[in-house]
């Protein structure tokens, strides 16, 4: 099965419009047997016979017939609009249970950053999530516009910049959500990939106590040192140190994700040296400068990164 | 009283230049028609190999046939070509052709803004694809547009489209818009001043309303666009803040202002579609077309209801639960007078004779193709269906079927039954109907099966995918369709060229069809008809056919 079906729901707004989709998807399949039926058979049934020259009576129209084909697809209307609000309401004007967690979303050219302000987390791309508890979403955008779109949870809601908009999942089982982002952003945009990760009560408990922890801050290494005397730190945070940048993603934990680029590659030593030394080799036209180190030097901050968990 | 014959010059013996200078300098309808068809042909031919690079590009997850930049380019300058560049001209160069003829008019209203708005038009193309060449401008960065062709705020701020890429674009649609909205009003001039004696309104051809409406949907509709194309230059280069969202702008203002001109559109291109489809079908079927004055009103609702459905491309972009519910239920009401329209032509072939001649065939097509497009509008009109799969693939599905499955398809249809007319020879049938059924082929197996990647969660404008997703086999069907399509195009421009030459002498009349252009003579002479027709029914060569039994005591 396809992770990101929209037909395999496992969350209430995701249900709702599931339950909603089969309601429409049955109506139309209907109209389109009947219609198509009859369209064979006018096709198959009023052909001209060869050597036939004559012309058929003329009819030019009648005014109960037209009533009728106005009257039932009006009816047929009204009773999708009437489903459609149903739903609508129920998504959108949801009301936010006490206990419920709040994540503030933001889009980047081609990244995700998460803030969670109640537990003073800030974390990038990968989203993680209590099961059964719902989950407000604030979307903002820091430039383009983007979308959060993971099938299996919602439907899609934008990020614009200026804009502040909302969401909310409820996801009823743990485990790996995927998605992406699905507004045209840029040139990277088919790699702003989403991970959601809907975690058991215990697991998100641990989750949160890591990233709520200061990093470990052994005795700054060679790499460390690199590191803060590039321009990585213009954009990189790593709390604690003197990298407090806001352009890129939060490195504070970085060992703690299991991918790097947005979902793009997977967190091993390989992929986050060469992310390092050349981005475009995985994700050409990303934000993120290749800064021309040397061979030790991209060893030595290849090696710090690894220490951040 | 005497006359003095004048001898017209020999045509053929004049030099090339010549020629070409009065195709340049020309007013007559006729010759600007044509020369918009061939223009829009042209484009078909280059969006064509846009839509083919992007489909092997998607062939395979991690394929890199090429890079996402270029890809992003391919996917604007496809979408901007096909609907200002392809689509609308086609549209025009029809109505220019065919609407002073059948109402038995000399010219159109305004012969010189016709032959301006052409050119405005011819412009417009020309700057879009110039940018290939001059869109790196002083910056060294980007060449074609790759803004997406609704190319959304703030990613054609300067900060975010350095280079010129994106103010070819802008000027290109300035310019394009300026022809579209000439040839619209006078389309109009035309239609409501110069109707032959005995056409009322209530007697005009239906191709000949379609496009009233029409012409009055590309005023209101192009007009809003043009003015945001004129604020996007005021942001990028005088400090203006309409969209820049970080000065206090909004993106969302763009979204209004091109959605209001972007639904609308549609309609704008679907109802030169009908136009063809409800001259074609009575013809082939032998039979009135069914319920004129229902068709005339569903054509009217459309236009009104078109107006207001535009915020249903923005069910994302978080307005509040009431206006998501209104613009819901707008949108659903206008599957109403166009499911009226189906049921019209359905029943116009009830009890018909029906001979399945190539302009039929891709009538039929449209039909079926239609009614699916139809429906799978109405799920997206459901607005929470709309979250999942609005700007996913399954959209791009659908609208697709609309304009190539629906639209497109009545443009083949009406080049087979009208290129007799302008060109006095008949396109090869046996050539027609293989274009049609590699086309019909091909359609099917590129945009069946592109709704499935969709559902799957597939989101449109991304020029590479993650395998393990379900969506490899889809897209590599999708790809596979193209060589159909193409293979259909390449057969109906042959068709076209070998047909000028060798095709059979059509004469005035080839389909015994009723509507006036048939009078006349095939190619009709710049003056169309030496004596101005009088008419007095929808079908006056039916009338003059039929002398015992004439439309015009039933109507």
């Amino acid at each position: 099965m396809s992770p990101t079906t929209i037909f395999a729901p496992a969350s209430t707004p995701a249900d709702s419009i599931f339950g909603l989709s089969v309601l429409v998807l049955v109506t139309v399949a209907a109209i389109f047997i009947a219609v198509f039926g009859l369209l064979a058979y006018v096709v198959l049934r009023f052909r001209r016979r060869s050597h036939d020259r004559s012309e058929p009576p003329q009819i030019y129209g009648s005014t109960q017939v037209e009533l009728a084909w106005t009257v039932v697809p009006v009816l047929i209307v009204v009773a999708l609009f009437l489903a459609s609000a149903r739903v609508i309401a129920s998504v959108q004007n949801a009301t936010h249970p006490p206990g419920a967690l709040q994540v503030i979303v933001t889009g980047h050219q081609y990244w995700w950053e998460y803030q969670y302000p109640s537990l003073k987390i800030t974390t990038a791309n990968e989203l993680h999530v209590p099961v059964s508890i719902p989950t407000f979403l604030t979307l903002l955008s820091a430039d383009t516009d983007h979308s959060f779109w993971v099938p299996r949870l919602a439907g899609k809601t934008d990020l614009i910049p200026n804009h502040p908009n909302s969401m909310w999942i409820d996801p009823h089982e743990t485990g790996l959500f995927l998605g992406q982002c699905a507004q045209y952003c840029g040139t990277q945009h088919a790699k702003m990939l989403l991970r959601v990760y809907v975690d058991s009560p215990a697991e998100f408990e641990r989750w949160v106590r890591t990233q709520q922890q200061a990093p470990s801050s052994a005795a700054s290494s060679q790499g460390q040192r690199v590191f803060e005397a590039t321009a990585c730190i213009n954009c990189h945070t790593v709390s604690g140190t003197s990298a407090n940048g806001k352009f890129g993603p939060d490195l504070t934990h970085l060992m703690t994700r299991e991918t790097i680029a947005s979902g793009a590659a997977a967190n091993n030593h390989g992929m986050l040296r060469l992310w390092i030394k050349n981005p475009d080799a995985i994700k050409p036209g990303s934000k993120m400068p290749a800064m021309g180190l040397s061979d030790p030097d991209l060893d030595a901050v290849t090696a710090y990164l690894e220490t951040l968990r | 009283m005497s006359t003095t014959a004048i001898p017209l010059p020999d045509v053929a013996a004049r030099p090339l230049t010549l020629r070409l200078h009065e195709w340049v300098t020309t007013v007559d309808h006729k010759r600007l028609g044509i020369l918009y068809i061939v223009y829009a042909l042209i484009f078909l031919m280059v969006g064509g190999v846009e839509a083919t690079i992007m489909r092997i590009q998607l062939i395979r997850p991690h394929n890199d046939f090429v890079s996402p930049q270029a890809f992003n380019r391919m996917f604007t300058m496809h979408g901007t070509t096909m609907i200002f560049f392809v689509a609308m001209p086609l549209m025009f160069g029809f109505a220019n052709y065919l609407a002073p003829l059948m109402i038995g008019a000399r010219d159109m209203a305004f012969p010189r803004l016709n032959a301006f708005s052409f050119w405005m038009t011819a412009l417009g193309g020309l700057l879009l694809y110039f940018s290939f060449l001059g869109g790196d401008g002083l910056y060294g960065a980007g060449s074609a547009p790759d803004v997406g062709w609704f190319a959304y705020a703030p990613l054609t701020a300067r900060t975010f489209s350095v280079g010129h890429s994106t103010d070819f674009w802008t000027l290109s649609l300035l310019s394009s818009g300026i022809g579209s909205i000439g040839t619209a009003i006078n389309l109009i001039a035309t239609i409501l001043c110069m109707r032959c004696p005995g056409m009322t309104l209530g007697k005009m051809p239906l191709l000949v309303w379609l496009n009233l409406v029409m012409s009055w949907l590309v005023i209101l509709a192009v007009s809003p666009l043009s003015a945001a194309q004129i604020m996007l230059l005021i942001d990028r280069y005088l400090g203006g803040h309409f969209f820049d969202a970080q000065a206090g702008g909004s993106a969302v203002l763009w979204m209004h202002f091109f959605w209001i001109f972007g639904h609308p559109e549609v309609y704008v291109l679907v109802l030169p579609a009908f136009a063809f489809a409800s001259e074609i079908i009575p013809v082939f079927s032998r039979k009135a077309i069914f319920g004129y004055p229902v068709m005339v009103v569903a054509t009217i609702a459309i236009g009104f209801i078109g107006m207001s459905v535009w915020a249903h491309h923005m069910f994302t972009i978080g307005m509040s639960a009431g206006a998501n519910t209104f613009f819901v239920l707008s949108t659903m009401a206008i599957s109403v007078p166009t499911g009226i329209k189906i049921f019209n032509w359905l029943a116009t072939m009830w009890g018909g004779k029906l001979s399945f001649a190539t302009p039929m065939l891709f009538c039929t097509g449209f039909l079926f193709q239609f009614l699916v497009a139809g429906l799978t509008g109405v799920t997206l009109a459901v607005a929470p269906m709309d979250w999942q799969l609005g700007n996913s693939y399954y959209v791009v599905a659908h609208f697709h079927y609309v304009i190539v499955g629906g639209i497109l398809f009545t443009v083949f249809g009406a080049f087979y039954y009208w290129f007799p007319k302008a060109s006095g020879k008949m396109l090869s049938e046996e050539l027609g109907k293989l274009h049609f059924w590699l086309f019909l082929i091909g359609f099917h197996l590129t945009f069946d099966f592109m709704h499935i990647p969709g559902i799957l969660g597939m989101p449109r404008r991304i020029y590479t995918y993650e395998p393990g997703r379900g969506w490899d086999f889809w897209n590599l069907l999708v790809s596979v369709g193209v060589v159909f399509q193409a293979a259909g195009v390449l057969v109906f421009a042959f068709n076209l060229v070998w047909s000028y030459w060798n095709g059979k002498d059509a004469g005035r009349d080839p389909w015994d069809a009723w509507t006036l252009e048939w009078s006349a003579p095939s190619p009709p002479p710049v003056y169309n008809y030496a004596t101005i027709p009088t008419v007095r029914s929808r079908r006056p060569l039916w009338d003059l056919k039929h002398p015992e039994d004439p439309d015009w005591r039933y109507e």
